[in-house]
């Protein structure tokens, strides 16, 4: 498999703050990749980097095979990009901001489809300034396919929309991949990150942290499963402490909470209390999941306002 | 080339969509003359060197509109898509710093001819006014005066950090040159010491070049406002050029 971006030793500072320290990785053709981490820890440093939007201090840059400092204006003609603090005259419509957009490139694709596959073929002739925050983003979206490039860069897709409109996204950027495109996007949910990524990079105050596919990173992380469930008063929970794989066993209440680790666990625990006799209800389990890695892994920088570069 | 002609014609659509801009450039001027016009009429007259108010105050109002495209639209236009992000929406596509440029420079061009048309056919029509210098002349000084402006309006967008520093140069520059060049209050009237501010200003040589080669003169009469409009044009655009900023 060949790559759309080879990083090594990328680094960038801004006076005294060093935003990327050294970074390096490489982005598989076809894949969706994915850089999460916490405000201010260089996301939107590095993704400017390889859009050739910003130059780095040093280290070295391949997207398709280009130097987006060197061959700036070849490697945009051939990726797609949606940034996360950009605009368009108040006044153009819909339409004639595609029209514009396809007529900077040499080979664009038709742009009527974008509207329908973006449903914002309703709003063809609205102008910019009157489209909601979704809508914009669509917009932008449109724009970034507008030229059918290899490689998309997405930066903070979803921020900004509601479940329904987070959701219809996710499906456009499977579809994205789906036509053999790579998309390189960058998000704060590990929601979005897990559903929507083949592989995750975490990234944190200017360094990798983890890189792997999203199940492995929360198979890596070990954390503990839990199970929960309602029992009738009276009961005695001691006896799951000995249930192979349980670490830990609270009861507050009513509701009993059973943590631990092991493919068998939530059969060992059930039996256990179908062996006690006890009549339980609810049973759910909790499984971790990036969520967990990205707490674990990313410490100490939460609340941090570093703003997005 | 395809960029660039279909990022003047949706400029244009924009121009036309703010009727602020459109209306300094194409109504304001007319109204000037209607105003004038109905006060003094278009006789000849000693105070204006045995010619009409219409027959000299016609190109001087051509520079007001050159001051208001000039001074105004690119400055505020270009200040505005820089502050607001558009500039860098552009940017990451292969569309050129060039065809930015080019592009408010056809458009604010167009409307400038536009508005100067306009005048003209208004005093042509309701004044008789007369004209006795050759169209081709004129056209090359008008193409001259305009561009040194609208070269003095990208060095407006490029010092300005914000788009509301640039609304405040924009008025600095328009209200004085309009006031004190002769184009709306003659410079008969001036006091010396005002005369000479006025002769620091750029739109007091588009307004003397004009009216001459409105009259008739030769170009040898001219040296100096050509001198001066040509300096300007090619200081302020290879100022411009060198402070060109997408963000």
């Amino acid at each position: 498999m060949t790559s759309a971006i080879t990083v090594s030793a990328l680094r960038k500072t801004y006076g005294p703050l060093t935003a990327v320290d050294g970074v390096g990785f490489e982005v598989r053709s076809g894949e969706i990749f994915g850089m999460v981490g916490p405000n201010g820890a260089g996301k939107t440093t590095t993704i400017e980097c390889l859009e050739g939007m910003r130059s780095p201090d040093s280290g070295d840059v391949r997207i398709l095979g280009l130097d987006p400092r060197r061959d700036g204006y070849e490697l945009r003609e051939r990726i797609g990009v949606q940034l996360q603090q950009s605009s368009l005259p108040d006044d153009i419509k819909v339409w004639e901001a595609l029209d514009l957009f396809a007529s900077y490139y040499r080979t664009p694709a038709p742009w009527r489809p974008l509207l329908d596959e973006l449903g914002i073929a309703d709003k063809r002739d609205a102008r910019f300034a009157k489209l909601s925050g979704g809508q914009k983003q669509r917009l932008f979206i449109a724009l970034a396919l507008v030229n059918d490039p290899e490689l998309v860069f997405l930066d903070e897709l979803t921020t900004g929309l509601d479940p329904h409109a987070r959701r219809a996204m996710w499906n456009l950027v499977r579809a994205i991949r789906d036509r053999g495109k790579t998309v390189f996007l960058t998000t704060h949910y590990m929601e979005e990150a897990e559903q929507l990524c083949d592989r995750v990079l975490i990234i944190d105050r200017g360094n990798i942290v983890a890189l792997d596919t999203p199940e492995k990173l929360v198979a890596n992380l070990q954390a503990e499963t839990r199970i929960i469930f309602t029992v009738e008063p009276g009961y005695d929970p001691a006896p799951l402490r000995a249930v192979a794989g349980v670490t830990g066993v609270d009861m507050t209440g009513g509701k009993v909470t059973v943590a631990g680790r092991g493919d068998r666990l939530v059969i060992l625990v059930v039996n256990a209390l179908d062996a006690q006799g006890a009549r339980f209800r609810d049973l759910r389990t909790e499984q971790p999941s990036l969520d967990d890695v990205f707490m674990a892994m990313t410490k100490d920088e939460i609340g941090a306002d570093g703003g997005a570069r | 080339m395809k960029a660039l002609i279909k990022l003047i014609w949706v400029e244009f659509k924009l121009y036309m969509r703010q009727p602020q801009a459109a209306f300094f450039a194409l109504v304001f001027p007319l109204l000037l003359l209607l105003m004038f016009g109905s006060i003094y009429g278009n006789k000849p007259t000693p105070f204006f060197g045995g010619h009409g108010m219409v027959d000299v105050s016609t190109p001087a109002y051509i520079a007001i509109i050159m001051g208001s495209t000039g001074f105004m639209s690119i400055s505020i236009i270009v200040s505005t898509y820089r502050e607001r992000g558009i500039l860098r929406r552009f940017r990451a596509t292969p569309l050129r710093p060039l065809a930015v440029i080019g592009s408010q420079v056809a458009v604010n061009f167009v409307v400038t001819l536009a508005g100067a048309i306009i005048l003209v056919v208004g005093a042509l029509l309701i004044y008789h006014m007369r004209f006795s210098g050759s169209v081709w002349a004129v056209l090359l000084g008008f193409t001259l005066s305009t561009l040194s402006f609208f070269a003095v309006g990208f060095v407006v967008a490029s010092v300005s950090r914000t788009s509301r520093t640039a609304q405040i140069f924009a008025m600095v520059l328009y209200f004085p040159n309009i006031f004190l060049s002769g184009a709306t209050v003659p410079k008969e009237i001036f006091p010396p010491a005002m005369r000479t501010i006025s002769k620091a200003l750029p739109m007091t040589h588009v307004v003397n070049l004009l009216q001459g080669l409105w009259l008739g003169n030769p170009w040898s009469k001219h040296l100096v406002e050509v001198g001066a409009l040509a300096g300007l044009l090619v200081v302020g655009a290879f100022v411009s050029a060198k402070t060109f900023r997408w963000e």
